[in-house]
């Protein structure tokens, strides 16, 4: 097989089917897109899982009144309460925080909303004790045994809070790959639908093609590789698109967040990671479709 | 060199068969005209012979291949050693004569240095020397078939089928493209021409097969067009 001659057929190709090559390649990059986000926010989730269940902890928020009293836990009830947690069953470790602590902490967390902090004075943080425990399946039990005891405001699983933004993050990588997959089909439409009509349009040429004895390859890989090449341009850009995305966008709305180790922070490396396989999936779907369009549609 | 034996073709839509027990075969180096009014049979004929469509009923040998056992992917190495030559010419209106020419080597993947050498040597042979960078349109009809006629012999093919070569073009050009004919059937190159011409066929006084209604209805080694007439 010629290498030019099919190359310089794919060139043609491309070139005088230019509208429909644009949206084709555009629809596939917007689609593997999608796809590569929501991979990435499945990157995410992983590593936030990794982060978080080795330092899940169970808050006991104290009362009002003893997080204003009692500052440093030496008085009652508070020093009672931090010595029956630490001989309660399954408990590994209890470390008592103030008041103070607990909005030093929220400085640090939320150093990137100043707003927010200028409006969050000390009294509205409970004092607390940061209970670690072996199991963490554990929590009911404890839950029961201390919740409504002298001082105690609530006792809080961190794992609860957790499961709420894995369910978030969750749903976002879900509705990531349905409207992937929505913008897939109207893909794998147009690209069905640009060998038709690039077939059509070189009817002459297959048909000469044809009569001189041409194989199957040589009259329709042109087609085939048009769709391939339009798909790895899409995915090309996909990659572009991520990769502003996160220079541009992701990294500013999410700075807050990131420094306060709450959700792990997106790298390029995350992005060049997933690049093969956009590029990967971009080839073969195209070329599936290619190859089943010309089955279907394209007498050879 | 082409050999039918008892071939009927049906097509789906009609049910009168295209062709009925049609049984003719035709030698290395011979040239045939194959006559007959529209509709009776010389297009399926020529079809067949290009494996574009199986016989209903029958066999077909052409060359070593029997057409009716060959396999779809060998199809290609068949029709590689068959020319055609069309009454509408079917040139690439995109590139140039000598372009033409070349495209049917490219596309069965000969090498480069052989296009460069033999599509010159085609075109001479068919006399358009000298017009290799022209444009099918700059060209006129008897021109335009000589570059068909170039296209088809240049893989040097066993047979040459011509489906009324002359239908476009006035007497003095047909007569012009017939003696080019010739001169490639001279070549050794078995040459299966259907035509409506009269004139050709009574002056050529070559065989003539006829069909009528899908049947043959004569085959006479040195013929006119219509007894008679």
């Amino acid at each position: 097989m010629r290498a030019s001659f099919v190359f310089s057929e794919v060139l043609t190709g491309l070139r005088r089917n230019v509208t429909m090559t644009i949206a084709m390649i555009l629809t596939t990059a917007i689609s593997l897109g999608l796809l590569g986000g929501g991979l990435l926010v499945v990157r995410m989730i992983d590593r936030m899982g990794e982060n978080y269940l080795d330092h899940l902890e169970v808050y006991v928020h104290l009362t009002d009144d003893v997080s204003q009293s009692d500052a440093t836990c030496s008085d009652e009830p508070c020093g009672s309460l931090q010595s029956s947690l630490q001989n309660a069953a399954g408990v590994e470790s209890v470390v008592f925080e103030s008041r103070e602590e607990a909005y030093a902490r929220f400085q640090q967390i939320f150093a990137g909303q100043p707003e927010l902090v200028d409006l969050t004075r000390p009294e509205s943080l409970p004092a607390s004790f940061r209970v670690k425990l072996e199991n963490q399946e554990r929590f009911a039990a404890l839950e029961e045994e201390f919740s409504g005891q002298a001082g105690v405001n609530r006792v809080v699983d961190q794992a609860e809070f957790l499961d709420r933004l894995f369910d978030l993050l969750g749903g976002v990588r879900n509705a990531t790959f349905a409207v992937a997959l929505v913008q897939a089909i109207a893909a794998l439409l147009l690209i069905s639908n640009t060998i038709q009509v690039s077939a059509f349009t070189r009817r002459t040429e297959v048909g000469i093609m044809r009569l001189v004895g041409a194989t199957r390859w040589y009259t329709q890989l042109p087609f085939l590789l048009e769709a391939v090449v339009a798909g790895l341009i899409g995915a090309l850009l996909a990659v572009g698109g991520l990769v502003v995305a996160k220079l541009g966008f992701i990294d500013r709305v999410l700075q807050g967040p990131i420094e306060a180790n709450i959700i792990p922070e997106l790298s390029l490396a995350d992005v060049l990671l997933i690049s093969p396989v956009l590029f990967g999936v971009a080839a073969a779907v195209s070329a599936v479709t290619g190859y089943v369009t010309l089955r279907l549609y394209v007498r050879n | 060199m082409i050999r039918l034996e008892h071939v009927t073709k049906v097509y789906k839509t009609s049910p009168r068969p295209a062709l009925e027990d049609v049984s003719v075969s035709v030698d290395k180096g011979e040239f045939v005209f194959l006559i007959g009014p529209s509709g009776s049979g010389k297009s399926t004929f020529l079809r067949l012979l290009l494996r574009e469509d199986v016989p209903t009923k029958g066999e077909i040998h052409v060359a070593d291949w029997d057409l009716t056992k060959l396999p779809r992917r060998r199809v290609p190495r068949l029709r590689q050693r068959i020319g055609c030559v069309f009454q509408d010419f079917r040139l690439l209106v995109n590139k140039t004569v000598a372009e033409n020419v070349a495209f049917a080597l490219e596309v069965i993947g000969k090498p480069r240095h052989t296009i460069r050498k033999v599509v010159p040597e085609v075109l001479q042979l068919v006399g358009l020397d000298g017009k290799a960078e022209r444009m099918p349109n700059e060209l006129s009809g008897g021109e335009q078939q000589r570059v068909a006629i170039a296209r088809a012999f240049v893989n040097r093919p066993l047979l040459l089928l011509a489906d009324e070569p002359t239908g476009n073009l006035d007497p003095d050009t047909s007569q012009d493209i017939m003696l080019l004919l010739e001169r490639i059937n001279r070549t050794g190159t078995t040459v299966l021409m259907a035509t409506h011409d009269h004139s050709i066929v009574d002056s050529m006084r070559r065989r003539v097969v006829e069909l009528q209604f899908g049947k043959v209805t004569r085959d006479d080694s040195r013929g006119v067009y219509g007894v008679g007439r």
